[in-house]
Formats: structure tokens, sequence, C-alpha cells
């Protein structure tokens, strides 16, 4: 027998999951997306996703070589940040916009405060802030179209042009440009409305017709399978849920948050999706949950371990905070999507969901 | 069957193929046992025997002190040589009276008293404790003192732990398979004892031939039955148990009885049988001797005080140098220095690993991932609890649930940053009692 035998404290067995693990695992759950990104748009998407995830890491890794701390790049949080912000941007951006969103979210968002696991908020929608607030066009203009040439998704576009065309500028520009939220956004300005049918010149309800072919199932459809103008990682609906199969599978996510976030969102543009005049519609929620970064948020920026709820009630308000204020920005607010601003917003709330949730001992009385 | 079982906990491998298929055997007669004075929750026992004395297998070495506490017997035959601080099985040193054998295993006189079942009840519960039974699944609570339920707490049910389900251990279940006549009478005197009308054995599925035996066995008769539960650590765990078992909760704080439950382990069981019938003192238990790097991992009947070196010997050795030594399961199991502590009543099993089944991983900062959160089978905050110790905070700890921690080990085992969990959560526990007694 050898002189020193290993002496701890029990358990004396661990899970196999590390944080490299963990970290690694979210990033080949992402990748799905990317192919489908990559199918859609061409390898710029690669390309923008490599450099944001390239200069998260140089950027923790210098930083850490400053701070004197070991340099932990290789347990994947920078790349998965990285990654996360490229997903954020979309593929007509210039190269050195997720350059500058990543750095940020790493230095800022992240090594400022202490490195993993003390961020207040999620570093990869801290960057996407950031940028959309130093470069705002570039961050919501210039959506290109994907190669199969949908941009807002609208698979009808032909019966749309046979009406339209000649009739009413405004409805064309709207149904050739923007991505799919955008329309539905513009949609709902009354003002827009009203002059879609002066300038038409006939009583046609052609807000209404642009608002069920968003709604039709050939958009829908087209949703699902990602053939829309948007940003890199968000677009393919399935490819999303593929690897957030993957991460419920590997138990690394859990089911509340993504659950009560996309719940919220359905059932609250079922209620309040429609625009006026038009009834409640079931292809509302669906719209929306499939459009824009729900998907992408609600699996997989949400759930981020360190800025979101320990307990697993105080998980549940979160989502639904979440949720809630999505639908509030997307429907109300002057941004057509709402997705990172609300996970932000509850982001930042979490230490107090944290406080007000405790959980209950087993066994103990209720006080 | 439905299978039932509780919120929470984990899953980790159970290694049990290594030594499930191996037979109860004998294992020969030690040169000498090391017999700790304190094998229990409780106080520890007073020796009543000197250096030199010569004692025969039974007869009682150190009687009990006090309510909570037990006798210890010599379990073999021969001469007390040493009355001194030996290594203890759960770690650390304590007094332990030693015994050199003489061969011939001489005993104590037994008796066999065919009406045990009409014995009057005082009577069953004065043999239980002069046996010097304790809890045979590790805990080690005196079983006299479990068995007597003070009058204003009526017990209706009894449960036998059959659970088992620290990884890598199959005494029990090798128990339940060759001994199940015994675990049977045993539960049945229990039940007479506690003036209970159920009684319920709770396995595991990954023993489904143990819970087709049982159910066997029990088919005729009325108020005993046989409960399949999920494979899920820690379903051992008495709260646990009685929950996925009964769907009661033990009041934070408070103990089994006062829901009207009485846990006991199938091992203990069996030797409450014994001892009502036969007088027999505890001496022997069960153990499984496993790991990857032993070389026939076995369940053996030992001697109680038998050295650990003599378990690993007659397996035949290790196949690697052995770089942890697990008294117990491992996951609530005590890492001893060597091999040089000897098995006590509660040693339920000893694991050896190798070295790369052993390393430490370094830990890491608090991720805030939750999953210790989500496993905890109590419902606690592990990461706040272990972060309001490390912090000094200990009001906060006591609020995110230090003391309802019953220290399973299920959060520091998902815990991807490998924090010592357990380790933070029991410097609470000891910080929080020098406040208690400081404070009086
Ligand atoms: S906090 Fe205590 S009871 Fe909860 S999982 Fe950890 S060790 Fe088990
Ligand atoms: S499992 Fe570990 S890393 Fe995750 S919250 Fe608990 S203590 Fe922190």
């Amino acid at each position: 027998m050898k002189d020193k035998l290993i002496v701890s404290p029990a358990p004396h067995l661990h899970d196999k999951t590390t944080i490299p693990n963990v970290m690694w695992s979210v990033v080949i759950a992402l990748i799905p997306a990317l192919i489908a990104s990559v199918y859609y748009w061409g390898f710029r998407a690669l390309y923008l996703t490599l450099l944001g995830a390239a200069a998260a890491v140089i950027t923790e890794a210098l930083i850490q070589k400053l701070r004197k701390v070991p340099i932990a790049v290789a347990d994947g949080s920078a790349f998965l940040t990285g990654m996360l912000l490229s997903y954020n941007i979309h593929a007509g951006a210039p190269w050195w916009l997720p350059v500058m969103g990543a750095v940020f979210a790493i230095a800022v968002g992240k090594q400022v405060f202490g490195g993993l696991g003390n961020n207040p908020v999620n570093p990869a929608l801290l960057g996407r802030a950031f940028l959309l607030a130093s470069w705002p066009t570039l961050m919501t203009g210039g959506w290109v179209k994907t190669k199969l040439g949908s941009i807002n998704g609208i698979t009808n576009l032909n019966m749309i042009h046979e009406n339209l065309q000649g009739i009413a500028p405004k409805a064309y520009d709207l149904v050739t440009s923007a991505t799919p939220l955008k329309v539905a956004q513009t949609l709902r300005d009354s003002t827009f409305v009203n002059s879609l049918t002066s300038e038409a010149g006939i009583n046609i309800d052609i807000s209404n017709k642009i608002m069920n072919s968003l709604l039709d199932m050939g958009t829908l459809k087209t949703l699902f399978w990602g053939n829309i103008g948007g940003c890199i990682g968000e677009v393919s609906v399935f490819a999303l849920l593929l690897g957030a199969a993957y991460l419920l599978w590997k138990n690394i996510i859990e089911w509340r948050i993504p659950f009560f976030y996309i719940a919220t969102v359905f059932v609250l543009s079922f209620l309040f999706g429609g625009i006026k005049g038009s009834g409640y519609s079931l292809s509302m929620p669906f719209f929306h949950i499939f459009a824009g970064g729900l998907m992408l948020g609600a699996f997989f920026m949400a759930t981020d371990y360190t800025t979101s709820p320990l307990s697993k009630n105080g998980r549940i308000i979160y989502a639904i905070g979440c949720g809630l204020l999505t639908v509030v920005i997307r429907l109300v607010g002057g941004y057509p999507e709402g997705v990172s601003y609300s996970i932000l917003f509850m982001n930042v709330m979490t230490p107090l969901i944290d406080k007000m949730t405790m959980p209950k001992a087993f066994g103990r009385l209720k006080k | 069957m439905r299978l039932r079982t509780f919120p929470g906990g984990v899953h980790p491998h159970d290694h049990k193929h290594l030594s499930a298929s191996a037979k109860i055997e004998n294992l020969p007669l030690p040169d000498r046992v090391v017999i700790p004075i304190s094998q229990h929750i409780g106080s520890p026992s007073t020796p009543v025997v000197k250096v030199g004395d010569a004692v025969l297998t039974g007869q009682v070495i150190a009687e009990a002190s006090g309510f909570i506490s037990i006798p210890q017997h010599a379990s073999i035959s021969g001469k007390v040589t040493k009355i001194d601080i030996f290594p203890h099985p759960c770690g650390g040193k304590q007094t332990a009276i030693e015994i050199t054998g003489d061969g011939l295993d001489e005993w104590i006189e037994l008796i066999d008293d065919e009406n045990y079942a009409a014995l009057p009840v005082s009577e069953m519960k004065e043999r239980v404790a002069a046996a010097g039974i304790c809890g045979m699944g590790g805990a080690g609570f005196p079983t006299y003192v479990k068995l007597s339920p003070p009058p204003d707490k009526p017990i209706d049910t009894v449960i036998l732990n059959g659970v088992e389900c620290e990884p890598y251990l199959t005494s029990d279940y090798r128990l339940m398979m060759e001994h199940a006549e015994e675990i049977i009478k045993g539960l049945k005197l229990i039940i007479k004892i506690v003036n209970a009308k159920t009684g319920i054995i709770g396995i595991e599925a990954n023993k489904p031939d143990a819970i087709a035996l049982m159910e066997k066995l029990l088919a005729k008769e009325d108020s005993l039955s046989v409960v399949g539960l999920k494979l899920r650590y820690p379903q051992g765990a008495e709260k646990q148990l009685i929950y996925a078992a009964t769907r009661r909760k033990v009041p934070s704080g408070g103990l089994p009885m006062a829901i009207g439950v009485v846990v006991q382990n199938v091992g203990t069981a069996a030797v409450v049988y014994e001892a009502i019938r036969f007088r027999k003192p505890l001496v022997e238990r069960i153990i499984t001797v496993t790991g990857s790097i032993v070389k026939n991992p076995r369940n053996l009947c030992a001697r109680i005080g038998t050295p650990y070196t003599v378990l690993v010997d007659f397996c035949g050795g290790t196949t690697s140098p052995i770089g942890k030594v697990i008294s117990g399961g491992p996951m609530m199991g005590f890492a001893l220095p060597d091999l040089a502590a000897p098995m006590s009543k509660g040693s339920s099993g000893l694991v050896l690993m190798n070295d790369v089944e052993a390393r430490l991983l370094e830990e890491k900062n608090c991720l805030h991932c939750a999953r210790c959160v989500d496993v905890c089978p109590m419902n606690l905050l592990p990461s706040v609890i272990a972060a309001a110790v490390k912090y000094k905070n200990l009001d906060m700890a006591v609020d995110a649930g230090l003391n309802d921690c019953m220290k399973c080990g299920s959060c520091a085992y998902v815990c991807p940053a490998q924090i010592r969990l357990v380790q933070w959560i029991d410097t609470g526990k000891v910080r929080y009692t020098e406040l208690q007694r400081a404070k009086k």
C-alpha cells in the first residue's frame, strides 16, 4: 500500500458534469442553428460567428493574464459568450461588429465583475445592447434575404403582389423588406394602416390581408424552418429546438424557464397580439413564438445559470417576467423585438427574486 | 408494480454488479479484533474488562452508559490485550478494546426460546438492548431507543429499509436474498414491540429478485407488504424513504415517530430476531468489500472489530495501488488514511478506489447553476448555505437550510464547479453548535 491515501470528505463519487462539459455542451447544442444559418446565408454567417467567438476567447485570456489569475478559456464559457453574441447579429453586418460586441461582452459584461459566475447580467446580451446603442442602423437595418429568397417569411407573396402592386407602394415596401416582427409591428401602427387605405384609394383592408398572410400556415412553416430575415442564430426554430432537446436530455438546462417563458408569450400574444379589428387567431401566438429571437432567448439566454434564479419558484417568476416584458415590448414598445431587453431586465431582478423565493425545507411547516 | 419515490435526489452509477452475485461467506476467525467503545450515536460504552482478562465470544466487555447507549461484546474468545486509542472506522481515533483470539471461538451460553414471539414486550426490548443492537444502515442509532416511542406517539407503521441506495454496497441485498425469513420474523417482532398495525419493506427497483422473493414470502400476510421504489439516491434516508413509501412528511427537526412511523434497516430486523429468540448479542455483521481494484469483491459475514486489512486480504488483495479507502458507501462513507481501522456495527461496506477514481477536482467559482438546488431532497439551497458559511454569515446559512441538511451529498455530487458543499455545510453545523453552546 502506498504511504499516502487520499482522504477527503464524502461524497466520494462525482457526476461527469463539470464546467467545461456544461459550456461545450451548450456550444454543441447551438451548432444546428449555425448550420441552418450557413444554409440560408452562406459562409458569412459562420465567419462572423467564429470572429465573435475568437474575439471573446482572446479578450478573456488577455484579461485573465493581466489579472494574474489562471487562464481558463478552455472551460468554454468565453467561446460560448462570443458565439451567442454573434448569433444576435445579422449576416449582412460588417466583420468588426461581432468583434466589438464580444470584446465588450467579455470585458465589461463578465471580467469586470470577477469572471465566470459573478456577472449580474448575461454578457452576450449586454454586448448586444451595447452594439444596438452604438450602431443602431447596422444592427437593425440592412437585413439580408436568405439564399432561398425570403426575408419576412410571408410565403404567398405573389397573391399580395397581384393585389397591391401599383396600388399601395407603402404596402409593397412593407412585404418586401424587414423581418416578420417588423412587419407585424408596422401593421399595428394605425397611422400607417390608415395611410395605406387612403393611398390605395379603395376600401379594402390591406393591412388585414398582409396580417393574414403573415399568419397563414405557409408563413408559419417558413418561420419554423428559418427561411426568413433575422439574426444569425435565431431564425431556425427547428434547429434551435434540436439543440434545446439535447440540453434538456443532458440535464444541462431545466424545463421551467423555457417553458414558462414561451408559454407566457404564447398566451399573451393570443389575447393581445392581433391588430385592431381582427379577432383572435390561433396563428398569432405561433407567429410570436416562432418569429424573432424567442427560441434562442428562452432556451439559451434566459437559462444562463449565473443570471437566473436559484429556486424553482423563482425560475417560474423570472420566466413569466421575461415573457410578459417580451410581449409588452413587441406589442406596445418601440422595438419590433423584445427578447434581449426583457431577459436583461429580468437578470437584474434575479437577486431580488432569489430573496423572495427562498424554498421551504422538506417537512417544514408554512410560517 | 408501480414504483414510488421522493422529490429530488440523484442517480449515481450503482457499481453493484461487482459484488451483487457474491453469496455471503463467513470470514475465518481473525487473530485479533479491535472493538471501539463508541459504535453508535450516543454516549460511548464503559469498558468493564481489564487488560489480561479472558473473554468468551458474546461476553459484555463494555456496558451501556446512559439512556442512549449500548453495550459492546467480545466478538471472538481470547484475551484482552489492550485498551487504548485505535483508528476508528468513521475516521479519527477513539478508545477501543483489543482482544487477541485463542482460535476456539468459545461462546457464552445462548438459548433457543421457541416461544419467543409470545414474550412480553418489555422482555423483548430488554433483550434487544442487552444484545447491543444499533441501526445497521450506518447511522447507528441504538435500536431499543427507537423501539420505545413515548405513549403519546402511537405508531401504526413499521418500515424496513431494504433500499441500499449507496452505490457499490450489496450487503443488504445479499441478506434479503439469503436470510429473508429472519428479516420477516424480525419485522413481525418490531411491529409487536411498537404496537403497530402494518409493516412495509421498501426495496429499490435494481433488486427485482429481492422484491419478488419478499413478495412471495409476504403473499399470505395481510398486514405486511413490499413497496418497490424507483432507483434514486438518497432513498435510504429515513425521511425520504418514509415519504416514498407512505407519502407522509416527517416535520423538520422531528422524528419519524411524530407521524406514526418507525424505520429499521433490514439487517437490524434480522439481528433483532436473533437477539429476542436466542439472546444472541451483535458480534458479527455482513459487509461488502468491493471496488474496481479489489481482486474478488465479496459479501462477508465478519466479526465486529475485524481489521479492514484482514477483509481485503481475504478478498485477494487489490489489483493496483489503492488511492482511497472508504468505510461505508461512497456517498456518505468516510475516507480513511489507511486500512488500519476495524469494522464496526455500522460498517456496511468497504470500498477501495484507485488513484484515478479518487482524484480530487479543483474547487471553482459557483456558477449559480442551481443543479444543487434541483437535486437537494430536503429542498434547501446548498450553494447559498455554503457561501454563507464561507463568508461567516451563519444566520443566512440557517435560513437557507443548514439545520435541515442530512449531508446526503447529492448537491456536491452534481456540482459542476466541484464545490465541496457538504464540507462547507458541515463546517457551518459545527460553528452553529459552538455558537449555541456559547450562548448558554
Ligand atoms: S444540502 Fe444537504 S440534504 Fe441537500 S443535497 Fe446537499 S447534503 Fe443533501
Ligand atoms: S451546483 Fe455548484 S455551481 Fe451550481 S449552484 Fe450549486 S454550488 Fe453553485
